[in-house]
């Protein structure tokens, strides 16, 4: 009977190769067109500098660099129309986004294959970190800075595979992460300095906590969508460090919480004295002990949170996730109990935010709220983003790129040659940053579009298989 | 050929509660409001075990709404909807789909980047793994198409294909009770049929008890034991399929004149 069906596709995909023939008048105008828009763009924020003269500021007009900019847009895009004109053409032909577009998924595809290679050598770099920056510069007080900077990218990481859960997989848009990882931070904090508790018995409760307000959170909004959900969400991140900054008698305010007791090796501190660390192994002291301590710890805590997810994926409670991020109604229908569903994937990725936020503390010894804006949530969602949807490798190579990145524009000191002195590529994070994300917008946008799924309506849905039927499917 | 009209369905409901066998499913004077709108005013229908019924009807005269009134979303505001001699008018979906009642949706709703088998996987979620083999192979055997697209996304399938794994889906869960929402919704006429037969084996070889909505009213009628028109909210209309079938108002509104005609059941009351 549906012979026909398999008959008629290769016939369906036949005009793809012939759209690109008459569109090049098209995407000239349409380079034209992005040359304009950036010309608007350049004229107030580009063309005239305001430089300090004797009397007062002096305008420096600037338009041979606007010029410059137009320009480059100009050829950016008519390069990008012109690579993509294929797949605009096979997208121009494809019912919907929402219909899975990708090949047969019978074997892993060329890009999980070598996501499988990618991992292996992404973990056996985290595992030799501390030994590779070591040799790298010679001793280990020197690779400090390198594994300091594992340990920041690391905690993203873990921030972006906890978030992972809840947006990836279970396509719940959560754009107020950070406020559990600051549940998880304020417990170990107040924990620790209130009741002297260890982190080893903080480390489980912040991780409670902060599940615990994931389900709170949770009871009343998980009956909204999309849009609705991102807002409740955004609205509990503030909510929460507005309470931080207010609640003076117990968060100690905008000052935040100091001298919160560092880590210890299972109970062994790590200090220059008898009992320390160093002496019991009988090895010469050093301060940085305790730092690569923190590295694996993290590292180990990263790894926990993807192992658990991992499992979680091909168990049933992973699977109704991802069948949520697909339709809701279905799932209904098929008995699972949606609201329940929700929760523990809210509960379970706030849980996780909450472990990142507890080792946050007792790294930095020192929390307040001002680490815990909006625009944390931002970048971690980013990290999800970028690193596509669901993606556990994806999201870990973000965190590499969204943390590092900005590291890496420091040490960038020949571009000064380029642009003349005074220089600083790192004031230009956020415009990179938005660069990043518009690149990736364009090529990879399959991501943003899960998100949106579930706010599909019936009318469009029947639209879809309208259009299938126009195509000789069925 | 009896008259057709409100009475026969008294009738009809009288002689299955004399035979001693209450209906499978039982709706009485079910209305549904969209705020303020009734799609259903008063609607009443059994389903009796073992039979297929169907349920014809124009577009938006609340075919859709009905099944999924049986299913709680949106809720009945009035009436109740009996199954299994349980009041289930106030289940949350997701308890009405484990007392046995399964649905296969509108539109087919399957998740379209998962896999078929995760699919299918989905629909057995209330049983997990205790017969997952057992009842996929069955599956495979009402629908070969299926079977040989195991491993790919949903998503990716034609709509007929979809159809199929949607019923399979869920039949995954072993149902009692199976509801199906138009499965013949833009798809072509031989794979109609294809589909329709395995409607028909599944109510002939496992004796599993189907109730179909329809626009598709000549190939429903001629499937089904029983019929209902349903015309604004309101059943005018009941019978065995073939009364319905020879019905001269429902040929003319829903066999003939494609459905633009006048709706039948004016005249009859």
């Amino acid at each position: 009977m549906a012979r026909t069906a398999s008959d008629a596709m290769p016939a369906a995909a036949l005009p793809g190769t012939a759209a690109p023939a008459g569109a090049l008048g098209g995407i000239l105008r349409d380079a034209a067109l992005y040359a304009l828009v950036a010309f608007g763009l350049c004229v107030p924020l580009v063309a005239y500098r305001t430089d300090p003269g004797p009397e007062g500021l002096v305008l420096v007009p600037r338009w041979g660099l606007v010029a410059i900019l137009c320009g480059a847009i100009f050829v950016l895009r008519l390069l990008q129309r012109l690579l993509l004109l294929r797949r605009d053409a096979r997208r121009a032909l494809t019912a919907s986004p929402a219909q899975a577009t990708e090949a047969v998924a019978g074997e892993p595809d060329a890009g999980q294959k070598t996501s499988k290679v990618g991992l292996k050598v992404f973990v056996a770099v985290a595992l030799t970190l501390p030994v590779l920056a070591t040799l790298a510069t010679g001793d280990l007080a020197s690779s400090r800075y390198w594994i300091d900077l594992g340990i920041l990218i690391l905690t993203y990481v873990m921030l972006g595979w906890g978030l992972n859960i809840v947006v990836g997989l279970a396509g719940l848009l959560d754009l107020g992460y950070v406020a559990f990882y600051a549940v998880g931070a304020y417990s170990y904090a107040l924990l620790a300095t209130t009741f002297g508790l260890s982190f080893w018995i903080c480390l489980p409760l912040a991780g409670l906590f902060a599940g615990l307000w994931g389900m709170l959170l949770g009871f009343p909004v998980l009956r909204l969508r999309g849009d609705y959900l991102a807002i409740v969400t955004l609205a509990f991140g503030e909510i929460i460090r507005l309470v931080l900054i207010n609640w003076t008698d117990v968060t100690g305010g905008a000052a935040g919480v100091s001298s919160i007791p560092r880590a210890t090796f299972f109970g062994i501190p790590f200090t220059a004295d008898e009992d320390g660390f160093a002496a019991k192994l009988g090895i010469e002291f050093n301060t940085m002990h305790r730092v690569v301590f923190l590295y694996y710890l993290i590292l180990v805590l990263a790894l926990i949170t993807n192992f658990v997810t991992m499992r979680l994926r091909r168990l049933p409670i992973g699977r109704a996730w991802e069948a949520l991020r697909e339709d809701e109604i279905a799932c209904r229908s098929l008995g699972i109990d949606t609201t329940a569903t929700k929760l523990t994937a809210f509960a379970l990725g706030a849980a996780f935010g909450g472990f990142a936020g507890s080792f946050f503390a007792v790294r930095q010894g020192f929390i307040s709220p001002e680490s815990f804006t909006f625009l944390e949530s931002a970048i971690i969602l980013a990290i999800v983003v970028l690193g596509g949807m669901g993606s556990q490798f994806g999201v870990a190579i973000a965190a590499v790129a969204m943390v590092g990145g900005p590291e890496l524009l420091r040490n960038l000191g020949f571009l000064s040659a380029v642009f003349g002195e005074g220089f600083d590529p790192s004031e230009y994070r956020l415009l990179l940053f938005g660069l990043a994300m518009v690149a990736m917008m364009v090529w990879r946008p399959r991501g943003l579009i899960s998100v949106r799924m579930p706010s599909v309506s019936l009318g469009e849905r029947r639209a879809i298989s309208g259009a299938h039927v126009s195509e000789g499917h069925g | 050929m009896s008259v057709a009209g409100i009475n026969v369905l008294v009738d009809e409901t009288r002689a299955i509660q004399a035979g001693g066998k209450p209906p499978l499913l039982s709706v009485r004077g079910v209305s549904t409001y969209y705020g303020s709108v009734a799609a259903l005013k008063g609607v009443d229908l059994d389903v009796g075990e073992g039979e297929i019924v169907t349920l014809i009807g124009a577009n938006g005269a609340g075919k859709s709404t009905l099944m999924m009134t049986v299913f709680g979303a949106p809720r009945a505001r009035d009436g109740s909807i009996t199954y299994e001699g349980r009041d289930i008018t106030r289940l949350p979906t997701h308890a009405i789909a484990r007392l046995g009642i399964a649905q296969s949706p509108e539109g087919r709703r399957v998740f379209p980047r998962m896999t078929v088998f995760e699919n299918l996987q989905m629909g057995a979620s209330l049983h997990g793994e205790r017969h997952f083999a057992e009842d996929l192979e069955k599956v495979c055997a009402l629908f070969p198409r299926v079977k040989e697209r195991l491993h790919q996304r949903a998503g990716t399938m034609s709509g007929g294909e979809q159809q199929m794994l949607a019923i399979a889906r869920a039949l995954m869960s072993r149902p009692k009770l199976l509801l199906l929402d138009e499965p013949s919704l833009g798809l072509a006429p031989l794979v109609v049929k294809g589909i329709f037969d395995a409607i028909r084996r599944l109510n002939r070889e496992d004796g599993m008890t189907i109730f179909l909505v329809e626009q598709n009213a000549y190939h429903a009628l001629k499937l089904a034991h029983r019929g209902y028109v349903l015309v604004n909210g309101r059943i005018t209309m009941s019978g065995t399929g073939r009364q319905l079938l020879d019905d001269p108002a429902v040929k003319a509104a829903y066999l003939e004149g494609g459905g633009h005609g006048a709706a039948p059941g004016g005249a009859h009351g």
